[in-house]
């Protein structure tokens, strides 16, 4: 393998420092000069009309400088897709989930505006509340969208193969049914933005997202402000995983009433508000009937799934379609048919959360794959390797698996966690499982319809030579691309990474879709790649010009010009650098040219030195319905081993052991390979384990806290063994591709795999809390 | 009725007015522009807002400014001296420990404040001193690590 100087290391993030000190600012650190704040005034009601609002008193109250509503705001309709755009900054005549947006105050502080919210009298005329799919598609049940009676938002039917005929040839047939619950984003810092419109009608908004496109669009759109002078900028974020993937409402209500008031505007969510905005995993009811031959062949899987979407759209048809789409892989699996619908319903909005559509997908069918392997008297691990697929293997739906070390996986794992030495050799209570996944390396299409480059990437080299700054609209929110396309550009380039200041996340840096389905590595990389070898190749010409050497002769590595041929006699530039930079310290000696002195000859030939890259995917598979979600530039895969205890008294389960390989590609950075695994499968963990947003009867969140609404603490999560698989993607930067959410599909059924081990119970419902499990345990015993 | 509290923040002397409802998270960030110190829940749920209190770890958004009145509080901003970095700041850099960095300013002083007490603690006590301050990123073990590493390092 070729040997790389940045890449392929375990280099420290280029962005730690400033968050191990408490110096890196989060957007509810920002603050302007003759800031407002901002409070929302939310529905209490899960569904009603809205007859009338009263914003009188509140205007009066001292301090108070806007009040909004839909009469203000105005009406055009926005949301993610635009064959969806269903959502309004504020309900004009109804709301449709207790947290609804009704109304907005900007004023002096806090209080005031909090205040003021209070103020506002709103006249409801409450409708009937449906909480449920079952109600919500029930004949005759009230309508939550007009446009859509019935309820259901978005529907799919596919069919690849013919299942019906494929199930005739089959040996095994078994359908079994599946349901998770709600999840929560869980991410540690809410919400929060801060805008601020100029007297030239600039507008400028810092706000905590993972796509800084996205919400610049939308604002722009919203707001009738020409999207020039629309920019949206990123400061650090504290976590996405999804939910902060679109344009929220409070966004653009701060800029609209610093539009009015000609005063910044700062808005935070509490952490109440982040669990009524939600956007995150929806509930997902599947029933999959799978048919097997005898000698272990899958020949045939259908799959029915309702979606519990709550009152919008969001990245909900996206959702609908990965959750069958994504089940094509990593087997071979040549007929296969989906039918899924995602229902309306009086609950915050579910939009895209880590492993979008496919996690409960995953776990409902990896759990099934094992008890066909128990029917079929196999290894669940050598069931599995007889039906893997491997590089250059083609979906039913059209998925091109250009690289796929899913074999490589699993054998890893196998022999990592001992599986042939415990499995079926484990006491009482104690179990071990095994499942696989997949998932996208970055959706292959915008999320709107456009010939636009996913991303596009610029250097700037500074004009003494001195640095590589890179400019890109990439989000880094905590998975570390900013560092990994640091590590891109500097090894592209031929520098070190402490030479490269990555600038990122603002609209005013390019064009970049942001992060979400782990697209950042492969195409963010791919243009920053471009970027750096076009700046390369500017100033090679720049000397080859000087030194009348071909610029095949030479290279840039570790910041010094290599030269092939034998290093040429170069004193004169060395002059000219020192002359450039009298009485300067460290100034270039030695026998090598370096890239510091070639990068100022460059610019003192030719002007400023501006590399560019853009990337977007190429052609890609599937002419059908539908296949413009699932299609990538490629996929990665990986596989998990986990070892369980279940206390028999209790139902407690606690994860004892975890091996985890997964297919990345190719490795950028080590380190962060590894932390996105860990913090995925902790996630993962968590949705199995104990996640789950409550309802009451009236529609209100009756966990909305980080204390009744668990997330895994370091008390729960037991130490992983991490297996990095490298597979060299050729479509990918340097053969890399996605690890960041990938990583979490094989968790939830490696865990139920493994509780099945110890305790001899399915689950069909998650999370599997102690009671739930005691209760299944309860009923075997007394069958 | 704001009242006038004395304390020290990061071994500087402060005097100020403070209305009686105010946390001390609002206190540290808002009127002393610490804003290394985080909330992600303001109900005591997720640690973010850890600060050392008179050697203690404790959830600022619970305690009242008010309560803190004469005490000594080290806030993240306090770890460091000028550009060297705390031991525990430097293996969680080095060992990637950190992703989005929301969590970090409460975990190094939970750590930072154990390794005080217990220099050599073992994994289970280094989780359970962890254990409320949570961290949707990482899944922990990178941070237990760095703290493992960070209780070798100093005990040279
Ligand atoms: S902000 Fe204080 S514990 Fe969460
Ligand atoms: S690093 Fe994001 S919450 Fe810990």
């Amino acid at each position: 393998m070729k040997a790389y100087n940045v890449i392929n290391t375990r280099l420290p993030r280029v962005d730690a420092k400033a968050k191990a000190t408490g110096d890196a600012r989060y957007a509810a650190d920002l603050a302007m000069p003759n800031m407002l704040y901002g409070a929302f005034l939310q529905s209490p009601f899960a569904h009603a009309k809205i007859l009338n609002i009263d914003t009188t008193a509140a205007k009066k109250l001292p301090g108070v400088r806007d009040v909004v509503t839909a009469k203000e705001a105005g009406l055009v309709k926005y949301g993610v897709s635009p064959a969806r755009y269903d959502e309004q900054v504020f309900c004009p005549d109804k709301v449709r989930y207790v947290g609804d947006e009704v109304a907005a105050v900007a004023a002096d502080d806090l209080e005031t505006a909090m205040e003021a919210v209070s103020l506002i009298k709103v006249d409801y005329e409450e409708l009937p509340v449906l909480l449920d799919i079952e109600s919500a598609m029930k004949e005759g049940a009230i309508a939550i969208h007009d446009d859509f009676p019935g309820n259901i938002g978005a529907e799919v039917h596919q069919e690849f193969g013919n299942f019906e005929e494929a199930l005739k040839e089959c040996d095994i047939v078994r359908t079994d049914r599946f349901v998770n619950k709600r999840q929560d984003g869980g991410f540690l810092e809410p919400q929060a933005c801060l805008a601020h419109y100029d007297l030239n009608g600039n507008l400028t908004l810092w706000t905590s997202t993972q796509s800084v496109h996205y919400v610049q669009r939308s604002v722009s759109m919203v707001l009738g402000i020409p999207i020039g002078k629309v920019r949206v900028i990123k400061p650090y974020v504290g976590g996405g995983f999804g939910p902060k993937a679109a344009v929220n409402a409070m966004e653009i209500a701060a800029c609209l009433m610093s539009r009015r008031t000609g005063r910044p505007v700062k808005m935070v969510f509490s952490r109440e508000q982040v669990f009524l905005h939600s956007r995150a995993r929806h509930q997902f009811f599947h029933e999959l009937t799978t048919g097997v031959k005898k000698d272990g062949t899958i020949v045939a899987l259908k799959n029915t799934c309702y979606l519990d979407g709550g009152a919008y759209s969001s990245f909900g048809i996206a959702t609908i379609y990965y959750a069958g789409s994504l089940l094509g892989a990593p087997y071979k699996l040549p007929n296969m048919k989906y039918d899924g619908y995602r229902v309306y319903t009086n609950k915050p909005t579910c939009g895209a959360q880590r492993g979008h559509g496919g996690v409960a997908a995953r776990a409902a069918w990896e759990q099934q794959l094992d008890s066909i392997a128990a029917e079929l008297n196999m290894d669940p691990v050598e069931f599995r390797l007889k039906n893997i697929m491997k590089t250059g293997d083609v979906t039913c739906n059209d998925f091109n698996m250009s690289s796929l070390g899913m074999k490589e996986c699993l054998e890893a794992v196998r022999d990592g966690s001992g599986w042939s030495t415990k499995k079926g050799k484990l006491p009482a209570g104690k179990g071990i499982g095994v499942a696989c996944g997949f998932f996208v390396s970055g959706a292959g299409y915008p999320i709107y319809r456009s010939e636009t480059f996913h991303s596009t990437a610029t250097i700037r080299l500074s004009e003494d030579g001195g640095a590589v700054n890179l400019y890109t609209a990439a989000a880094e929110i905590g998975q570390g691309s900013d560092t990994i396309l640091g590590q891109i550009a500097a090894e592209a380039l031929g520098v070190s990474l402490d030479d490269v200041k990555v600038h990122s996340g603002d609209t005013d840096f390019g064009v970049d879709l942001g992060a979400y389905s782990s697209r950042q590595t492969l195409m963010s990389g791919h243009a920053v790649k471009a970027a750096a070898e076009d700046t390369k190749r500017q100033v090679l010409e720049a000397l080859s010009e000087k030194l009348n050497i071909s610029i095949a002769d030479m290279d840039i590595a570790k910041g010094v010009v290599v030269f092939k041929n034998g290093n040429p006699d170069f004193s004169q530039l060395r002059t000219a650098y020192i002359k450039e930079h009298r009485g300067w310290e460290d100034l270039p000696s030695g026998g090598e040219l370096t890239f510091r002195e070639a990068a100022r000859i460059a610019f003192l030939t030719r002007g400023v030195i501006i590399g560019n890259g853009a990337y977007k995917p190429g052609e890609l598979g599937g002419k059908y319905k539908g296949a413009a979600v699932g299609t990538s530039p490629a996929y990665g895969c990986s596989a998990q081993v986990v070892e369980v205890t279940v206390d028999m008294e209790t139902g407690k389960v606690t994860v004892d052991d975890m091996t985890d390989a997964h297919d990345c590609g190719f490795a950028i950075n080590r380190t962060n390979v590894e932390g996105q695994m860990q913090g995925s499968l902790s996630m993962g963990l968590g949705e199995a384990l104990f996640e789950e947003v409550r309802f009451d009867e009236k529609g209100r969140v009756a966990n909305p806290s980080l204390g009744e609404y668990r997330i895994p603490t370091a008390l729960d999560m037991p130490n992983v063994r991490t297996i990095i698989v490298e597979s060299d993607e050729p479509n990918g930067p340097f053969g890399a591709k996605e690890v960041g959410e990938g990583a979490i599909m094989p968790t939830i059924p490696a865990i139920l795999n493994a509780i099945h081990d110890a305790v001899g119970v399915r689950i069909d419902e998650l999370p599997i809390t102690s009671e739930r499990l005691y209760a299944l345990m309860k009923g075997k015993r007394r069958k | 009725m704001k009242k006038l509290i004395t304390f020290r923040v990061n071994d500087r002397e402060y005097e100020i007015a403070v209305a009686p409802n105010r946390t001390l998270t609002q206190v540290l960030r808002e009127d002393l522009n610490l804003l290394g110190t985080k909330e992600g829940c303001g109900v005591g749920d997720c640690g973010a807002c850890t600060v050392i209190v008179d050697g203690k770890p404790v959830n600022s958004c619970l305690v009242l400014a008010v309560q803190a009145d004469g005490s000594d509080i080290t806030t993240i901003e306090g770890v460091a001296r000028g550009d060297s970095l705390h031991t525990v700041q430097q293996t969680f850099v080095e060992m990637g420990a950190i992703q989005c960095g929301f969590c970090t300013p409460g975990m190094v002083l939970s750590a930072t404040s154990l390794l005080d007490k217990n220099p050599r603690p073992t994994e289970r006590e280094v989780r359970e001193a962890i254990s409320g301050n949570l961290c949707r990123c990482t899944g922990y073990q990178k941070i237990v690590e760095a703290v493992q590493e960070a209780s070798r390092r100093m005990k040279k």
